[in-house]
């Protein structure tokens, strides 16, 4: 399942439709870090609003991509992760430390518009 | 244990990373039969999602067997991960938050144990290893 990935002004937008694999995962850090030079984005939203388990690989990997991407010169907010999803990540022990989250994507736009 | 199974078992053969995610969404939806509260039903999800990966990352073969529970009339979804890769050699130090032998973040067995309300790890080294987890609608 590719992630569609949306170009809005100075921005990348991500948004997860459904339950990725580990190599959707993989796929979506790669076309990130990748697309977020090639458009010469300085934001960039990712959307996981969709996913009702977001476990310590789909973590690492959200953060990797927050990690790249800011080396890329850019920032990234990760939006709407779920009551229920934040709750079993503190008991799994993940905080996500590090990486921006906003409540949605609104939240998230008004958070680049700040910072990016 | 007095705990009597309701229906059939479910049977996910795990041997690779799409048949986690089909794992977790066959014990989630088990889960919802059961009448657990949406929180319990990410929090088991997680859970089959990190013993799955273990055995996609360790083991490489391996069963995640799911069950409904009644213990005199109190409900739970029982998840069994089973597998015959090369066990665990040392059972402590792989219970420890942040220890990792595969470059992950070491916190899929301390953090499962943490999710679940009941947690047990039989390993042979050598022979593989067998995790079940439980947990009871409150």
């Amino acid at each position: 399942m590719q992630v569609p990935i949306l170009k809005q002004g100075a921005y990348l937008i991500a948004t997860v439709q459904s339950a990725l694999t580990d190599e959707d995962l993989k796929q979506l850090r790669d076309a990130l870090v990748g697309q977020v030079s090639k458009v010469r984005a300085r934001g960039v939203i990712v959307d996981v609003t969709a996913l009702d388990v977001i476990d310590s690989f789909a973590t690492r990997t959200l953060r990797d991509v927050a990690h790249m991407i800011r080396l890329r010169g850019a920032e990234t907010v990760i939006v709407g992760i779920q009551p229920e999803v934040a709750f079993s990540m503190v008991k799994l022990g993940l905080t996500l430390a590090g990486v921006s989250t906003s409540l949605d994507l609104e939240e998230g736009l008004a958070y680049l518009n700040r910072k990016a | 244990m007095g705990s009597a199974l309701i229906g059939d078992e479910i049977r996910v053969s795990i041997d690779c990373d799409a048949a986690i995610v089909t794992a977790r969404q066959k014990g989630r939806a088990l889960a919802s039969q059961c009448g657990f509260p949406s929180t319990d039903l990410a929090v088991i999800a997680t859970a089959i999602s990190e013993l799955a990966r273990n055995i996609v990352r360790y083991a490489v073969h391996g069963e995640i067997i799911l069950r409904l529970l009644d213990d005199n009339g109190k409900r739970g979804v029982e998840v069994v991960a089973v597998d015959d890769g090369p066990g665990i050699p040392d059972l402590a130090l792989a219970m420890q938050d942040g220890y990792s032998t595969s470059g992950g973040l070491g916190l899929g067995l301390p953090g499962t144990r943490r999710l679940m309300d009941e947690f047990e790890i039989v390993s042979d080294f050598g022979k593989g290893t067998t995790v079940t987890v439980r947990r009871w609608k409150r």
